[in-house]
């Protein structure tokens, strides 16, 4: 099969972006969407060119790496996988396929297809974590915690950081992977000690970084290739009115 | 109290004002077509409701400076969350498939909002101002039906008429998301609320659009 | 030079209390006027920075990644082993060093071993404190299972998603650090060489992917955490950057690179398709405990596999082994199956793959407990290969998963350079020839978490009032060597891309120095590889320029050492003359097609000495003793 890629190019964060258009021959249906970019770059190398910069690493849906918006939706159109695990037997042949960032102010676009997202790493300097030491801990059967609350805490933790939430958000909100985090730490006794500085220190950089907030409209939800419910949102405000009422 | 103004800047401190001002309209709008169903009993029945309600015109005063600070809050916090929300957001996508991941009504807010604000203007402008000025005792009935800034005037009545749609689906994601901004939308509770929405997603604003048919194109009652 | 490993006397169980009494300590107020770099940020590099941090040294910490959550450490589904004994099924730590010695086939240390199983439950204990949701049970303690076909439940797990759940606990003690300035983090940072002042390592230079500015960093200390090489295969299921630079820079200045022959080829990873392919995909061995292996009796025999009767397959695996069947371990299932389609019976397009056929399982437990147990597995493999394993058998082939070898560390994990750690899957340490499942995340996080605290001190001790300066020309020289490769590369502006050498180079690897070895296929590889290195460095072609982003410039560099490795790979293949664990050499078999060890002549460690370019590498050998177990011969019959 054959496809037309209109991909946006970049140079770098200052400069202006366009989309280039280029065709590629000879796909098979097996290919994987980064493999067919493979090729194309292979090509791009050999006329000369400079080839297209994308994310990506582990290229089996875990890492969190990879991210593109692909023809109007994040990691393509089918639910619950990341852009590596995108097929070409997905496209149709002929089609032409749009290719864009990560956009959201939080994300300045790096080169091409590749943006920062380093402001989630801050979101987790905040308070992702729980604050002990290594060493020094009781025994991990120490506390029992009930199955199904550690269940519903492993949906949150299942989040990969990827972005596809931020990016499919019309108001490039952070709240499903916020919520992911002070969600999972929520559910746990682990997270109660630190929960209340948490989710404030956490929400409050997230407002400094400049995401949008929260119209519900459950975008984020549909996109995220781990498929993490709103549900977390709604605990992690829950959390946050509580921390402020207390 | 730098932990209110904290609470109030934050993202979800702005959703919750929107989440509890929004509420409140709602049960607002309860009483509002309450009173306007008496539109149905004639034009007695109408104005004597209205004289009633101002015997009371203290109380009244108050109910209206609180729903006006109500309405200030949800149309102020609205326009900020929009604003803030917009400068959140890098260049458009070329391609951009929402509908598949998220419904009209909720990526529509700021718009319908927005027509439901130059709705509520308009409908201060006219029949409220018409109603404070009105000392004839009891001609209310016929600004509400009247050629001039009442139903009688079409463009009036298509605007009202409009508007009641754009409430509909304002309302369609507003009341449930309230509950998702207060964290209560996934319990036992969920499908309870998800039921309640209908009665203002979908019955109060046919009920207001059914006076306008009703007054405005049917002829109404004598 | 004698290999010291310096292994800590007295009885086995005591070795690692006795050595952490004995190490010499930094005292808490001196603690943070050292600097250490730690380059890599996965699991060993992300517990090794935030535990030095906690303990007030300053860290430098160094990722190619745009953050530490990407590590392919990620990437672990099963699970991570200790020896709590919680089902009560008669774990102990011994029997968690004895299962990891003999796993390994006896060709690792046993006091190593030993203290990684000791460890084994503290790194629980800390990852539960940290948040981890491990799976438990309805009583709401933790749950266990058996994994990779050993005789107990020891392997706690995260659904399938163990690697992540520790790595991002890692990224979460890391981050806590990051926050209050005791690591100072690098993202997209590769280092691209070691620095050494006297002969001890005292820096690193990196380049910055975004920029492309080279830049030098000074410590008292430098920690590699920086993966295994399975990628100079082209085609493993490591993540697409994994690599050898940090690694092999610090062989090349000095440190010896131990048992790099030595790999572990995991037996179920989806077939390859085609000749674009990327990269390997791996499912959970977990799938053997259900499926069932089996090839056509026919050779050549392409039907589809509905049409193909019961008595023309053949279920090779519990055939030759009626014991453990299709639980065999990992290298052996593997080298099985190349067998197999060596002789003609592979099936699917290429003949390169053998069926895992869940039809029995389904039948015997009903669909729905297989989509429980193995749903997400079967959507993957669907996803990717577009046929339902629920109708067709899965077709699985082995692919290269994880290295046993690395850079030789003693027992305080520092390499033959002073100064000079090594963590993680970078080292050789404690997988011998084998590794077992669940025991990767379980090496990294102990070094990272319990050994690296510990033993760093003793080095740095001594080192008190030490000022480094990256004014030191040792770094502008380093620096000036770093650059003037980089402009090399770019400058040779060839007719071939960095991937399609890579892959000419994985090929080359794959056929003789994989599986199955023999000496006329090694003694080709080390006449070929050469070649190859020279047909890089005259036809490469690099677009673009050092000073921007630019990811083939990156790949490049990284093949240029994964070519010098490949060689080194196959001159330490063709000198062991025995086969063990995940190294196979046909000449040594049994009349069984089993695996020969010989103890008599290789029970060493091969650490290899860079001696310069051209010259080939200098063979060191610590030899391995044995006191608390008997050698014996695997037999899994």
């Amino acid at each position: 099969m054959r496809v037309m890629l209109k991909v946006w190019r970049q140079n770098n964060s200052k400069s202006q972006g366009v989309f280039e258009m280029y065709p590629v021959k000879n796909i098979s249906g097996d290919m994987s969407f980064f493999e067919m970019m493979d090729m194309l770059n292979d090509r791009l190398v050999l006329d000369g060119k400079t080839p297209i910069a994308f994310d990506h690493d582990c290229r089996e849906g875990i890492c969190g790496t990879c991210g593109l918006f692909i023809n109007g939706r994040t990691h393509g159109s089918l639910r619950g996988i990341t852009t590596c695990q995108l097929h070409m037997r997905s496209f149709k042949d002929g089609e032409t396929i749009v290719v864009e960032p990560w956009r959201a102010k939080a994300f300045p676009v790096i080169k091409d297809l590749i943006v920062d997202r380093s402001s989630f790493d801050r979101i987790m300097e905040a308070g992702g974590y729980v604050s002990i030491k290594t060493g020094g801990t009781p025994d991990a059967n120490a506390i029992p915690i009930p199955k199904i609350n550690v269940d519903e805490a492993m949906d949150a933790a299942s989040c990969i950081g990827c972005g596809a939430c931020v990016a499919t958000c019309k108001n490039s909100s952070a709240m499903l992977f916020v919520g992911a985090k002070v969600s999972q730490y929520a559910l746990l006794p682990q997270g109660q000690p630190e929960a209340r500085e948490r989710v404030l220190n956490m929400v409050a950089v997230m407002d400094e970084e400049g995401f949008g907030s929260c119209t519900n409209t459950g975008a984020c939800e549909v996109e995220c290739p781990k498929e993490i419910s709103l549900e977390h949102i709604a605990r992690m405000n829950r959390e946050f009115l509580k921390a402020n009422i207390s | 109290m730098s932990w209110v103004t904290t609470f109030l800047n934050s993202s979800i401190g702005k959703k919750t004002i929107m989440a509890i001002t929004g509420l409140l309209l709602c049960l607002y709008l309860v009483i509002h077509l309450a009173g306007n169903l008496t539109l149905f009993g004639g034009a007695d029945f109408f104005n004597s409701y209205v004289l009633r309600l101002s015997a009371f015109k203290p109380l009244v005063r108050i109910i209206e400076a609180v729903l006006l600070l109500i309405f200030g809050g949800h149309i102020f916090n609205g326009l900020r969350l929009s604003i803030e929300n917009r400068k959140a957001t890098d260049k458009k996508y070329q391609s951009n498939r929402a509908q598949e991941n998220s419904s009209f009504s909720s990526k529509t807010m700021t718009i319908t909002g927005s027509v439901l604000l130059v709705f509520l203007i308009t409908h201060l402008a006219t029949v409220w101002y018409s109603f404070q000025i009105e000392h004839s005792g009891g001609e209310f009935f016929k600004i509400i039906i009247g050629p001039v800034v009442g139903l009688g005037n079409l463009s009036v009545a298509v605007l009202y008429g409009v508007a009641m749609v754009f409430l509909g689906f304002h309302l369609h994601h507003g009341f449930q998301s309230a509950f998702q901004t207060f964290g209560i939308r996934y319990n036992r509770y969920g499908r309870l609320i998800e039921i309640i929405s209908i009665l203002f997603w979908f019955i109060i604003p046919a009920g207001f659009l059914w006076i306008v048919v009703y007054f405005g194109f049917l002829g109404g009652v004598k | 030079m004698i290999l010291n490993s310096q292994i800590p006397g007295g009885p086995l169980a005591e070795k690692w209390t006795k050595h952490k009494f004995d190490l010499k300590l930094v005292n808490p107020s001196n603690k943070r006027k050292y600097d250490i770099i730690v380059v890599g940020t996965g699991l060993a590099g992300a517990s090794a920075s935030a535990s030095l941090a906690e303990l007030g040294y300053n860290v430098q910490a160094f990722s190619y990644h745009e953050s530490p959550r990407r590590a392919h450490s990620i990437a672990a589904q099963g699970g991570i082993n200790a020896a709590k004994n919680y089902p009560n099924d008669g774990d102990s730590i011994f029997r968690l060093f004895y299962d990891t010695i003999k796993g390994g086939d006896y060709r690792s240390r046993e006091a190593n071993v030993y203290r990684l199983a000791e460890i084994s439950n503290n790194i629980i204990d800390q990852c539960v404190a940290q948040g981890i949701p491990f799976a438990r049970e309805y009583g709401g303690l933790l749950d266990n299972r058996s994994f990779g076909g050993a005789q107990v439940s020891r392997t706690f797990y995260a659904r399938g998603q163990t690697g992540q759940q520790l790595l991002l606990g890692a990224y979460s003690a890391l981050v806590r650090q990051m926050k209050t300035g005791k690591v100072k983090f690098h993202p997209r940072h590769e280092m691209l060489d070691l620095v050494l002042i006297d002969g001890e390592a005292k820096g690193i230079v990196t380049r910055n992917l975004i920029t492309g500015e080279i830049q030098s960093h000074a410590a008292n200390a430098v920690v590699l955490a920086t993966g295994g090489y399975g990628n100079a295969f082209f085609l493993s299921t490591n993540a697409m950057a994994s690599n050898v630079t940090a690694a092999w820079r610090a062989h090349k200045k000095g440190a010896f690179f131990a048992n790099p022959c030595i790999t572990q080829i995991h037996p179920t990873c989806i077939p390859v398709a085609s000749s674009h392919q990327s990269k390997l995909t791996l499912m959970s061995e977990s799938l053997r405990n259900d499926g069932r292996v089996w090839v056509p009796k026919k050779m050549g025999d392409k039907r589809h596999p509905s049409e193909i009767s019961e008595d023309e397959r053949d279920y090779y695996l519990e055939r030759l082994y009626p014991s453990f069947g299709n639980l065999v371990p990992r290298d052996v299932a593997s080298r099985r199956a190349k067998e197999m389609c060596d002789r003609g019976h592979g099936v699917g397009e290429t003949g390169l793959a053998v069926f895992l056929d869940f039809a029995d399982a389904i039948a015997r437990m009903g669909k729905d407990t297989v989509t429980q147990k193995y749903g997400n597995l079967f959507d993957m493999y669907k996803q990717i290969t577009g046929e339902n394993p629920y109708e067709t058998p899965m077709r699985i082939y082995p692919a290269v998963h994880y290295t046993m070898g690395g850079l030789w560390v003693d027992y305080n994990l520092m390499s033959t350079t002073p100064g000079l750690y090594i963590l993680g899957e970078a080292n050789f340490s404690d997988h011998g020839a084998n590794r077992l499942g669940a025991s990767a995340l379980m090496q990294g996080l102990a070094d990272g978490y319990f050994v690296i605290p510990y033993t760093i001190g003793d080095y740095l001790s001594g080192k008190l009032g030490e000022s480094i300066s990256t004014e030191h020309r040792a770094f502008a020289e380093t620096e000036s060597d770093v650059k003037s490769r980089i402009d090399t590369l770019i400058s040779v502006n060839g007719n071939r891309t960095v991937d399609d050498i890579h892959k000419e180079l994985g090929l080359i690897l794959w056929e003789n120095v994989g599986m199955a070895k023999n000496k006329a296929g090694l003694e080709k590889a080390i006449e070929s590889i050469p070649k190859l290195q020279n047909e890089f460095w005259n036809n490469v072609k690099i677009t673009g320029t050092a000073d921007e982003l630019n990811p083939e410039l990156e790949k490049a560099g990284r093949l240029a050492d994964f070519l010098e490795l490949g060689e080194l790979m196959a001159r330490d293949a063709l000198n062991r003359e025995e086969s063990c664990g995940g190294h196979f050499r046909e000449e040594h078999q049994t009349e069984e097609n089993e695996a020969r060890r010989n103890d008599e002549e290789f029970s060493y460690v091969a650490a290899w000495e860079y001696k310069g370019k051209g010259n080939p590498a200098k063979l060191h050998k610590e030899e391995l003793v044995f006191e608390n177990v008997a050698l014996t011969t695997r037999s899994y019959k």
